[in-house]
């Protein structure tokens, strides 16, 4: 293989991949559900997410630790809530340090989950298989 | 005399990957033991193992590039003080980082979980390094073996990755939950496949040279597999996010390249056909003993890498343990594999004798305990991921109900875990006292 060639082969893939990048970070994300429960608070309540490195036990969407449970739905799921995510912040439990949040950062972090909530599902409980191995019809 | 700078990142990366199994050990326990030391909480354990293991990667990598350059390719540095610099800079912010973690100061990202203004230096360090590979090999050599494309292709990468794993802190990416964690993932992939790029084009590296065979690392069928394997780092990290809400091409793209690693693998075992008997005869050679026991780990992984990039099994695996065993897998068994590998060539080139018989026969008892306990701690992480996936999916029990049940797995995993600590403390001692021998000597 000349060297021409080596040089062009990653020259074309690397182009590939930066329009590749820019249209997923563009219209290959640009869906969101959520957006209407995107408050101020619940940006905040990202941040509190970050500082408290919530993401050492818990996912998102599969992202995270594993600790403790995935909590995209954890807002939405029958018997949980947002007043059961708040007594879990408020007392923590055994694995889960009570990291003495005030009031505040509690509202704004339950508002973020509030948010996420709404922007899909995880872990997908219900789904169709189809032949080539893709899944379709995934839900709750 | 000066000390060769190559040996110095070598020196640190042995003592990050010693304090990494101490805090992954840790750590382990805190998983199978609620409450374990619950002074020292697991969100600050876990970073502090994830950090310093991947420093582990980082610096004996660069530390191998940094010394192989002059000593066998024969290209002296274009600047050894930038290299110093280089250095230095790495082992401050080092330590400011692990400083932050046992205060309690967090970035809060999976991977980068430190404080986002500590990423800059980190950031100029690279500038560094990948100033002074470039202006070392542009223009000396007309055709770079594979090995210079593959250390070459890492450098380029990750600052890309790197970059684009701190888009968060700009509000359009931030605030849109899809997009965030979309990029996240996008960003770690590719940052896994540049430095796997650092790492196999050490294995090169380190083959050519134990073989004395220059020709495969010019050949075209290892340049097919380059490329093909720089696809998969580009495109194939979407089976992370195939439940995420993105737009299906994201997907459908990764799983459709994702699939090309069967040729990889159908390659790994062709090859396995043809060299099994060279490498029977070369076990003895302790490099080459981790070159063997990484060429397995890479068959290992790649299955199941495959597996999990199947939407249908990946819906199983995503957010299990199996990722666990996946990362671990890819990051004990081949990466640190490969890069005791190129160590231990350093070691022994460096000293210009071969370890005495006690100090063998420890490594060679390390590398066999390293190795038995990791697949028993990879087959526990499957056992525990397949059980939590099929539980999850039939959605009877409660989140605790699922951890206590796998709780068996996760002690063995655990215990493991420790088996894999003593084995490479095993390993490693022999070549770290060499290390600091030489350099006392060089002081």
């Amino acid at each position: 293989m000349s060297l021409k060639t080596k040089r062009l082969i990653f020259g074309i893939l690397f182009s590939f991949f930066f329009l590749y990048t820019i249209a997923v970070d563009t219209i290959g994300t640009s869906k969101d559900d959520g957006e209407r429960w995107l408050t101020e608070k619940a940006k905040k309540g990202k941040l509190v997410f970050q500082e408290y490195n919530c993401t050492a036990c818990h996912q998102i969407y599969g992202l995270g630790g594993y600790m403790g449970p995935d909590l995209t739905n954890v807002i939405s799921t029958p018997g949980k809530g947002p007043i059961y995510a708040k007594a879990f912040l408020q007392a923590g439990s055994q694995r889960m340090p009570n990291f003495q949040l005030s009031e505040e950062k509690m509202e704004e972090l339950i508002e973020f989950l509030t948010y996420i909530d709404k922007t899909g599902i995880s872990p997908v409980k219900k789904f169709k298989t189809n032949f080539d191995g893709t899944i379709s019809e995934a839900t709750k | 005399m000066k000390k060769e700078i190559g040996i110095v990142f070598i020196g640190l990366a042995f003592i990050s990957l010693l304090g990494g199994l101490f805090f992954g050990s840790l750590s382990s326990f805190q998983f199978v033991i609620p409450g374990f030391l619950d002074s020292f909480p697991f969100v600050k354990s876990r970073p502090l193992h994830v950090s310093l293991v991947v420093a582990w990667i980082f610096l004996s990598a660069i530390g191998g590039i940094y010394y192989f350059l002059p000593k066998h390719v024969k290209l002296e540095l274009y600047s050894d003080k930038l290299a110093r610099i280089h250095f230095w800079i790495f082992l401050i912010t080092g330590v400011l980082i692990l400083t932050c973690y046992f205060i309690g100061k967090f970035g809060g990202r999976e991977y980068w979980e430190f404080p986002p203004i500590l990423s800059i230096p980190i950031f100029i360090s690279w500038i560094l390094f990948g100033i002074n590979y470039f202006k070392t090999i542009v223009g000396k050599i007309y055709h770079w073996p594979i090995y210079l494309w593959m250390w070459a292709t890492g450098i380029f990468f990750f600052f890309f990755t790197f970059t684009e794993a701190y888009l968060w802190v700009f509000p359009f990416f931030r605030d849109h939950i899809v997009r965030d964690i979309t990029t996240q993932w996008k960003a770690y992939g590719a940052l896994v496949g540049s430095w796997n790029m650092l790492v196999y084009g050490t294995a090169f590296f380190i083959m050519e040279r134990i073989s004395g065979d220059k020709t495969v690392a010019k050949s075209k069928l290892s340049f097919a597999m380059y490329f093909l394997g720089l696809t998969n780092l580009l495109f194939g990290w979407a089976h992370h996010i195939y439940i995420v809400p993105s737009a299906a091409w994201i997907r459908n793209v990764a799983y459709l390249v994702s699939m090309t690693e069967l040729i990889i693998l159908s390659k790994i075992i062709w090859n396995w056909r043809k060299s099994l008997t060279e490498s029977v005869k070369k076990f003895h050679i302790l490099p080459f003993r981790f070159l063997v026991a990484s060429d397995i780990w890479i068959f290992i992984n790649l299955v199941l890498a495959l597996a999990i990039s199947i939407p249908a099994v990946n819906i199983f695996t995503h957010g299990t343990h199996i990722t666990v065993a996946h990362a671990m897998g890819s990051t004990i068994g081949i990466n640190t594999m490969v890069l005791l590998a190129s160590c231990f060539y350093i070691v022994q080139d460096i000293t210009k004798t071969q370890f005495n018989s006690l100090q063998q026969k420890i490594v060679k008892a390390g590398f066999w305990i390293t190795n038995v306990s990791l697949l028993t701690f990879f087959i526990s992480l499957i056992f525990a991921g397949a059980e939590k996936g099929q539980m999850v999916i039939e959605d009877k029990l409660t989140f605790q109900e699922i951890m206590q049940h796998i709780s068996p797995y996760l002690t063995v995993f655990a215990f493991a875990g420790i088996g894999i600590f003593i084995g490479l403390l095993m390993v490693i001692f022999p070549a770290l006292r060499a290390i600091f021998r030489y350099l006392r000597g060089n002081a």
